[in-house]
């Protein structure tokens, strides 16, 4: 890191000048420049994250640990891990974990193998080459609320375009395929929506890093003749790794989070039930049910530090998982 | 490296054809002219990203027939204004009130991250203070918290401070990010000399002086890069102001939609209407600022 001695005068030499006639009111100003002022800087940063970041986490814990119901502020008290061993009964959760996963896959795998296949193609010498990567961006401005609405049209059973399309090959036509009666569908049509929002942007993730792979490694690898498509996986992913990576957590901690989408894909937005038999309710959004619908605030504390571990545990593995695969493939 | 340097060339002897083949795939990717296949297959992945955008302006245009129909309608119908008009005419879902919210909230938030990130980016790139590196690494720490898991806590804290339902509740706990000041020190420590700081120090400049006649005009390209990705984040956050605002007089335009949405009957041709009026400002800083958004994104991914 590079750093610039700010003032090479009173404030660093030492034995300090002592206090007296010697310092005017300019060099207790200068002084409290230079030793005060950058922590002044940073000050509303560590503010802010202590009074609504790290507080706030920690205060959950306390939360999780008490009985606090937003319906009945009479009954406080310490409720022990009351709300966590709840959760290992709760069949709710387990449901909402089950789902979480199953779309987490569906959304994960694809998105990020087309981002690969897309940035290796945007790498490519193009013509227009910023319009084909700001295109690449629209899913990613579009508002997640603004889009699942759409996608719910595209879905709907009876009108939407997916099943009109599917039955112009011939499936679906005798019984049309209804999303939100069951776990697969409504999974895919959700995942669906997180992969349209996020190929574009890993893609760009991806052609960024790409981009820095020196170009002597392709010229020493034509020696094998091998070709592009062997060149994406044999040389260009395990070169971006670090990337990779970076983006396998990244979708780790969002997917498993998902909230705004199965909330919107349910036909009253905001019922927080995830399809009249959960078919599609995740974690994120049965915290939302129990803690504002429920108003059991302490279980949805509670729900939120067990997502938390469950996010940290997943993403190791995960890193692990990728770290071998596009490392292995030498 | 220089066994790769040295890579004997294919031996003249070889057939023609052989020859070209190793020479055009010895091409770094970034060298090779793309083909039509390429052009098609990304041709093909622009018009699925652009489709939802474009068919939820078709059917904000439309009449309830139009939408009800197979094969369905693809051309914009001549609706737009009667459905926006029904849209803004709700009662008690404030559409009209919920874009000026979200203009609020995001122009505020936007604004603080850029000065408090850029302040806190200079001091953690250009001044020497006790504590700085690991205050610095505490900093990027924070990126990978997942803050949303805090957000029960959060609504009784704000609900203490009486915050709850008002727009303070969503600004507030967004002025200065974690991302932001790491992503302004990057480019601080890159672009400002430290020679230009220190002999501004030696004329008697103070360090607020340095920061405003010196950093902030350097560091122009990355406020707005760092500026557009905040807009945009906040405009579209829906979950916590879904928490505090909802049911109140003053939703953001996300939490308005979804109210939209919600109820036993939900007609597509309005909530889409009001869906595009609230994307519309989002697309423009896409045509705007396209460059810089791209720009971002890509240096954060080579950075992290």
């Amino acid at each position: 890191m590079s750093t610039t001695r700010a003032a090479p005068e009173p404030a660093t030499r030492r034995p300090r000048p002592t206090p007296g006639r010697s310092t005017t009111w300019r060099d207790r100003l200068h002084r409290f420049d230079v030793r005060y002022m950058p922590y002044l800087m940073i000050a509303p940063f560590f503010l802010l994250f202590f009074g609504f970041g790290l507080f706030p986490m920690v205060f959950n814990g306390v939360v999780a640990l008490r009985h606090w119901r937003l319906d009945d502020p009479e009954l406080t008290g310490w409720a022990g891990f009351e709300n966590f061993s709840r959760l290992f009964t709760d069949g709710d959760f387990g449901n909402a974990l089950y789902n979480t996963f199953g779309i987490f896959l569906l959304s994960t795998v694809p998105q990020l193998l087309l981002a690969l296949v897309i940035a290796s193609m945007l790498n490519r010498r193009l013509r227009a080459q910023t319009w084909w990567r700001v295109s690449a961006l629209l899913p990613y401005i579009t508002p997640i609320t603004a889009s699942t609405l759409v996608f719910n049209v595209f879905f709907s059973r009876d009108l939407g375009m997916a099943n009109w399309a599917l039955g112009l090959i011939g499936i679906g036509t005798e019984n049309p395929i209804d999303w939100r009666a069951d776990k697969l569908h409504s999974w895919i049509a959700i995942a669906t929506m997180v992969n349209w929002k996020w190929i574009g942007y890993n893609a760009l993730l991806y052609l960024a890093a790409m981009q820095s792979i020196p170009r002597d490694v392709y010229e020493a690898s034509a020696l094998d003749g091998a070709g592009p498509w062997r060149q994406l996986w044999r040389i260009t992913v395990p070169m971006i790794r670090p990337v990779v990576i970076f983006t396998v957590v990244l979708s780790t901690i969002g997917g498993l989070q998902l909230f705004t989408e199965p909330m919107l894909f349910d036909l009253n937005a905001q019922a927080a039930t995830g399809g009249s038999g959960g078919e599609w309710q995740t974690v994120a959004q049965l915290i939302y049910k129990v803690g504002w619908k429920d108003l059991n605030l302490g279980y949805a504390a509670a729900m939120s530090w067990a997502l938390f571990l469950i996010i940290l545990v997943v993403a190791a593995l995960n890193t692990l998982l990728t770290n071998r695969i596009s490392g292995g493939r030498k | 490296m220089s066994e790769l340097l040295e890579r004997p060339r294919p031996a003249p002897s070889a057939p023609q054809g052989e020859r070209r083949r190793a020479v055009l795939l010895g091409r770094a990717p970034q060298d090779t002219p793309a083909g039509l296949w390429t052009y098609l297959f990304l041709a093909l992945s622009t018009l699925f990203a652009a489709f939802p955008l474009y068919w939820m302006f078709v059917i904000s245009t439309s009449t309830d027939e139009a939408t009800s129909q197979l094969p369905p309608v693809v051309l914009p119908g001549d609706q737009f204004l009667v459905n926006l008009d029904e849209v803004f005419s709700l009662q008690d879902v404030y559409f009209a009130a919920s874009l000026v919210n979200s203009v609020i909230v995001s122009t505020v938030v936007t604004a603080s991250v850029l000065f408090f990130c850029s302040l806190a980016g200079f001091a953690f790139a250009k001044l020497r203070f006790r504590g700085s590196r690991p205050l610095m690494l505490f900093v990027i720490l924070t990126l990978t918290v997942p803050n949303q898991l805090g957000v029960v806590a959060l609504y009784i804290v704000m609900g203490k401070l009486g915050w709850n339902g008002t727009l303070l509740a969503v600004i507030v706990p967004g002025l200065v990010t974690a991302f932001g000041v790491f992503y302004m020190r990057q480019f601080i420590v890159n672009t400002v000399p430290d020679e230009l700081v220190e002999s501004a120090r030696v004329d008697g400049a103070t360090t607020m002086r340095v920061y405003w006649n010196i950093v902030l005009p350097a560091v122009r390209p990355a406020l707005a890069v760092l500026g557009l990705l905040t807009f945009v984040a906040t405009w579209n956050d829906f979950q916590w102001p879904l928490i505090t605002l909802n049911g109140t007089d003053y939703p953001t335009s996300m939490v308005a939609i979804s109210d939209l949405a919600s109820g036993n009957y939900v007609i597509y041709r309005r909530v889409l209407a009001g869906a595009f009026v609230a994307t519309i400002p989002l697309l423009i800083m896409l045509v705007i600022g396209g460059r810089q958004i791209v720009r971002g994104i890509m240096e954060g991914a080579v950075k992290s």
